[in-house]
């Protein structure tokens, strides 16, 4: 299952926050959004997920979502959302509940899912006992449970500190080779883009518009910390949005 | 020369300890020790006679009359009818509460025509509405009820939709995400984060359902702790009137010790 943006645009109000916006997000591919901030890249992943309407333009799927799929677009966010009245293993049977997967069905799931991000020990735990890289585990067994078509990423990493990321990104790879999946993730940090993205689509700032679509062909597994290609990309998309992150930086807010 | 232009020569000094404090600690049995001794100080004045036996009773005496009225079984055949009053009409009030307070924190109809409705009925001493509910509901039990249920009701209201706006709307975006049906986002995510704020205002709407069950029993009533008290009063008898209010007391500790004990199995995620 594909997604194609189709001539997406967003107005707030006054406010431009996306002009025209035009993309396909082939499956099996993790595609990284990145741009200064404001530039309404979060937005365009509501959008995706149908959680906001564009003002114009449509978000198309092509196909249908694989077999056994429950919820063809499942997001992982920044704050983790996860209810602190359930355990671990409640916030994930949450989502499986509405499609009426209990029982023993239910537990084969969760089990696996659970054993797929390394919490198999915490199955029982509240959330409030977990560390927030723990938590980040939790909501992306969440997701992993409902079988996605595409994960929307929003700066899941984000909240958490450099040494937590760094392992999370190398459990989201294993997982991706594992059963590579589609995912769209939304990041600000370029590390973090040309490590995990086989596309990485730069807007420029408000009005978010594509700048510059880069593709990266190494296999995941090979890219490793300070690989020099990958330093060389690094450099270029910097070189790309420096002077756009400072003018974005210093502009008012006007919210 | 002075000590500060050589500052290497002088001993090490440890650095003084400034922080700490504002914190609120667990201090037990200080609360009882406050009460025995206020108990005690009473006991005291009024055996001295520093304090007159028309302003305070003696502590023992109240204990004694409390004891008589526990073996004469006159304390049951008052504190039945309050007890069944106060539960029947905080359990209407509540539930009605409860539910009218929901309906507000959901749909934007009920938010806009019933706060102001609430805020305008809220402020209303019920006590005054008595007679109103006697014509209504009739002299028996009924007007007790609906007192009781009215005056839990406005404050139960405002805190349920204050806890139902309160819940992260983070999660109810994260309970779409996954397409959870309208019914498992309320049931699921939106009442269990509201849980909390409709306690503590349980908390306070049934102390005030205490205070006007005393009030409705003793506007008409032939046996409650209401109607005793009143009794009591009327005989200036201080010794059964403190014995009557320290009933109160109780039921009042009682009421929150449930509070506590739901807040206890319903949150136990929180602590």
């Amino acid at each position: 299952m594909d997604i194609r943006l189709d001539g997406i645009s967003h107005t707030y109000g006054e406010t431009e926050v996306l002009r025209d916006i035009s993309q396909d997000i082939p499956s099996g591919r993790i595609v990284c959004l990145i741009g200064p901030s404001g530039c309404g890249k979060s937005t365009l992943l509501r959008f995706i997920g149908g959680l906001e309407r564009p003002s114009e333009g449509r978000v198309l799927q092509l196909g249908e979502p694989p077999p056994g799929c429950l919820n063809p677009l499942t997001f992982v966010f920044q704050d983790f959302s996860l209810l602190p009245w359930r355990s671990v293993r409640g916030n994930v049977s949450l989502v499986l509940e509405d499609h009426g997967i209990r029982g023993s069905r239910a537990k084969e799931i969760i089990s696996d899912v659970l054993e797929r991000t390394k919490l198999s020990d915490f199955a029982r735990a509240w959330p409030k006992q977990l560390s927030g890289g723990m938590k980040q585990r939790v909501a992306i067994a969440r997701a992993l449970a409902v079988n996605p078509a595409v994960m929307l990423m929003d700066e899941p990493f984000s909240a958490l500190d450099s040494q937590t990321r760094e392992l999370l990104m190398d459990d989201l790879i294993a997982l991706w080779e594992r059963q590579p999946f589609t995912a769209v993730y939304v990041t600000h940090n370029l590390a973090e883009a040309v490590r995990l993205g086989h596309r990485i689509i730069v807007l420029s700032r408000r009005p978010g518009m594509v700048r510059r679509v880069i593709d990266i062909d190494m296999p995941l597994s090979e890219r490793s910390y300070g690989n020099p290609d990958l330093q060389h990309t690094r450099q270029q998309l910097w070189d790309l949005m420096r002077e756009e992150a400072r003018a974005a930086d210093e502009e008012l807010q006007n919210v | 020369m002075s000590d500060a232009a050589a500052p290497r020569q002088s001993e090490p000094v440890e650095i003084r300890f400034r922080g700490g404090g504002f914190i609120p600690r667990k201090r037990r049995w200080i609360g009882i020790v406050v009460f025995v001794a206020l108990v005690a100080l009473i006991e005291w004045g009024t055996r001295t006679g520093i304090i007159s036996p028309l302003t305070l009773p003696k502590p023992s005496d109240i204990l004694a009359t409390f004891g008589e009225l526990w073996q004469s079984g006159l304390l049951f055949k008052h504190l039945a009818p309050s007890l069944s009053r106060l539960a029947v009409g905080a359990a209407l009030g509540a539930s009605a509460g409860i539910g009218v307070g929901i309906l507000i924190g959901l749909f934007s109809y009920f938010r806009e025509g019933l706060v102001p409705l609430v805020a305008a009925i809220f402020p209303i001493p019920k006590i005054a509405l008595l007679p109103l509910f006697v014509i209504w509901f009739g002299i028996g039990e009924g007007s007790k009820y609906a007192l009781i249920a009215f005056g839990t009701f406005t404050p139960t209201v405002v805190a349920t939709y204050g806890a139902v706006d309160n819940v992260d709307r983070s999660l109810i975006r994260m309970g779409q995400s996954f397409g959870l049906s309208w019914l498992s986002i309320v049931g699921k995510i939106v009442l269990p984060g509201a849980m909390p704020g409709i306690l503590s205002g349980l908390r306070i709407s049934l102390a005030i359902a205490i205070i006007l069950l005393v009030a409705a029993e003793m506007l008409g009533a032939q046996y409650g702790i209401g109607a005793y008290i009143l009794e009591a009063g009327s005989l200036y008898d201080l010794e059964r009137l403190f014995a009557g209010v320290v009933v109160l007391s109780l039921l009042g500790l009682l009421t929150s010790g449930l509070i506590g004990l739901a807040e206890r199995r319903l949150l136990d995620w929180r602590t």
